[in-house]
């Protein structure tokens, strides 16, 4: 009984908040979805605030529930880390763009090994989120770090137990990379893992992994940074051992062709290009194609657009990479193109 | 008010009138307080059943998708969109049947301690300790469990056990696998520890409830302490003390912060109590913001309408339990 008052607790608390949403969508920006933006944007819209006097209310929620309430039309964006197919956009009116892009980074705790000792690939990284491989001396492990003498230690595994879009990104990454993980688990904001404990949040994987020896996980960049994690190499689509860095990471964004993207739907997980790192993705905003809302709606864009134009070294200060400046073009092609008022014109079209 | 009333009544005939009225006013005012009551009351069937009613209607969906096959399914694919409650449940009734054996006993004790066999001057700070250990938010004991409990757990506990058992059958399935820490034994742990509480201190009151003369009856032909206790202080206790465990065993059951953070959210069933498991609020707290799929969102649900299911039966069977016994004393 416990259970079922929170659970209806939760379902009231979201009534309310949608509520709440929409009484106040015409005074101020609100926004909901992906936590792995949500640093970036509170201290976009702090900055903005200062310059514009508009507030931006943004709840982070999870990419799942940013994708909910902009589908129900309760607040003037949503947030996620997983793209929406053209297809669902389609099906569901909504408009699609990225913002930021970032990393996601595969953390070990093993005994003398240090940040950037072990390499790991993507087949071998499978096996062993499969609980194929579960020692530590495994040959294929082995045969990648061959100056390296890895301890006979049973591997734990620690994945995300809430849904998430780093796990999307990394379970996509593993997806392309081995095939029996594409057709056994596949990829999602939550899959059912084979192996492993499941730990809540960047911070609950970071906590873990730090404090379980022999064990790997996957985190946003940031928390292995921060956390002084022991993260790994990863060798890339192109055979190329490369360190997450923010260069990598940039370069793994250069590399993509938004241009032929339909509504941006690019994951850019195994991007070619000798210096990319391979487990990058962006982070996207939804938008409803024909807002009930305009006025909030122009002032959703106008801020983004600042953002855009103003934010990049804000972005960088926080481990993010900011949209290379052709990308923000097809951007603004793609608003003039795609969310219209009642009249069937161009709400907004950017100030570039 | 009556006695004022009383001879005025006696002295003039006209006032009777104004007794009737009077008489009228208090029955009117006892029928409202009646129903005023009553309606509190019932209230709580109405939102009892409100409660079943909107979880049956989430459910809906799940239900009709997979049967009742979501019962003992082990599937749990947010991917393919299969569903299936049996590792959730598992873990519920494993990870309450641990806690539940260290509690009951030592939660048992503690009262005993305090209400007999506790010098004067210890029984205010002692109870007041154990107040205060019920006053402790969940996420609390969550975040000790995770960063305190589970590697002291992994270091020492976890692998004595895996060692100790290592060459006896059956239990060496028991307490197999790597040490994680973290798994069903330590939320059962930490789930004890968060219901002592409530069994200590309720099992407290009723010990202090049973009469001086009794127990004073029993001592005087001749019975030990120990005697005293289980044979006069327990038996007359064991309705509340019975009260108390269930009223724990709710709490175990629904428990949900402090198990998400140390059970290691797997949705698997493993022979280990040391390997990881979830239950059904653990699935239910982690997963329901993200749950974009409706099917996804109404096995989650479905989840909470079985978990309330079986404590509603665990309650039963408790009550059913009670009567039992209240009959074979009294026959």
């Amino acid at each position: 009984m416990k259970l079922s008052v929170k659970a209806l607790g939760l379902a009231a608390a979201g009534v309310v908040a949608a509520g709440i949403l929409t009484a106040v969508s015409a005074a101020e920006i609100s926004g909901a979805g992906a936590t792995f933006p949500y640093p970036i944007y509170a201290k976009w819209a702090d900055a903005y605030k200062q310059v514009s006097g508009n507030s931006l209310n943004y709840q982070s929620i999870g990419s799942g529930g940013g994708i909910k309430q902009i589908s129900a039309n309760t607040v003037t964006f949503g947030a996620s880390d997983k793209p929406l197919t053209p297809e669902e956009l389609d099906k569901a009116g909504l408009a699609q763009f990225p913002t930021v892009m970032g990393g996601v980074v595969p953390v070990v705790n093993l005994s003398g090994i240090n940040p950037g000792d072990l390499v790991l690939d993507g087949p071998t990284l499978a096996d062993i989120f499969l609980g194929k491989i579960s020692q530590w001396d495994d040959a294929a492990i082995k045969k990648l770090n061959p100056s390296l003498s890895l301890p006979s230690q049973a591997i734990a595994i620690v994945h995300r137990s809430d849904g998430s879009g780093t796990t999307f990104i990394f379970t996509n990454y593993l997806s392309k990379l081995s095939k029996e993980w594409a057709d056994s688990v596949g990829s999602n904001t939550a899959v059912q893992w084979p192996a492993g404990i499941g730990a809540k949040g960047n911070e609950g994987v970071a906590a873990n992994v730090g404090q379980t020896a022999g064990s790997i996980g996957y985190v946003e960049y940031a928390y292995a940074k921060q956390n002084k994690l022991t993260f790994t190499k990863m060798v890339n689509h192109e055979g190329q051992t490369v360190s997450p860095t923010a260069d990598a990471f940039t370069a793994a964004a250069s590399g993509a062709d938004w241009s032929h993207a339909k509504g941006f739907y690019m994951i850019l997980t195994d991007q070619p290009g000798a210096q990319s790192w391979p487990i990058t993705a962006a982070t996207f905003i939804l938008m409803q194609r024909r807002p009930s809302d305009q006025t909030a709606s122009i002032e959703a864009l106008k801020f983004f657009d600042w953002a855009y134009a103003n934010g990049d070294q804000m972005a960088t200060d926080l481990d993010y990479i900011p949209m290379p400046d052709s990308v923000v073009k097809l951007i603004h092609d793609y608003w003039k193109e795609s969310i219209k008022g009642s009249t069937g014109s161009p709400i907004y079209s950017g100030s570039m | 008010m009556t006695e004022a009333a009383m001879p005025e009544s006696v002295a003039t005939p006209t006032l009777d009138t104004g007794r009737l009225a009077a008489a009228r006013r208090f029955s009117r005012n006892d029928r409202f307080f009646f129903r005023l009551t009553q309606t509190c009351a019932f209230a709580v069937l109405a939102i009892l059943a409100g409660v079943m009613i909107s979880l049956a209607f989430g459910a809906a969906p799940a239900l009709s998708e997979f049967g009742l096959g979501f019962l003992w399914t082990d599937s749990w694919n947010p991917v393919t969109g299969k569903f299936g409650a049996v590792a959730p449940i598992y873990g519920t009734v494993i990870t309450s049947a641990i806690a539940m054996v260290i509690a009951v006993p030592v939660g048992l004790g503690i009262a005993t301690f305090l209400t007999e066999l506790c010098p004067q001057v210890l029984r205010r700070p002692i109870g007041i300790a154990i107040e205060l250990l019920a006053g402790v938010p969940s996420i609390i004991y969550g975040i000790w469990g995770l960063f305190v409990l589970a590697p002291i757990l992994q270091r020492t506990l976890q692998p004595w056990l895996i060692g100790i058992f290592h060459d006896i059958p059956l239990l060496n399935a028991l307490f197999a696998g790597p040490p994680y820490g973290i798994g069903i034994l330590t939320a059962g742990i930490i789930l004890a520890i968060m219901v002592l509480p409530f069994i200590s201190s309720i099992t407290r009151d009723v010990f202090e409830a049973v009469p001086p003369m009794l127990k004073e009856s029993a001592y005087g032909l001749g019975c030990t302490r120990r005697e005293v206790i289980w044979k006069v202080v327990l038996p007359y206790a064991r309705v509340g003390v019975t009260g108390g465990v269930m009223l724990a065993l709710g709490r175990a059951l629904g428990e949900t912060m402090a198990v998400t953070f140390v059970i290691g959210n797997a949705h698997r069933i493993s022979a280990s109590i040391l390997a990881p498991g979830t239950t059904i609020s653990a699935s239910i707290a982690n997963e329901f913001t993200e749950a974009v799929e409706d099917i996804y969102t109404s096995s989650l649900i479905a989840l909470g309408l079985i978990l309330f299911i079986i404590t509603f039966l665990v309650l039963a069977a408790a009550r059913y339990m009670l009567l039992r016994i209240e009959k074979k004393s009294g026959g």
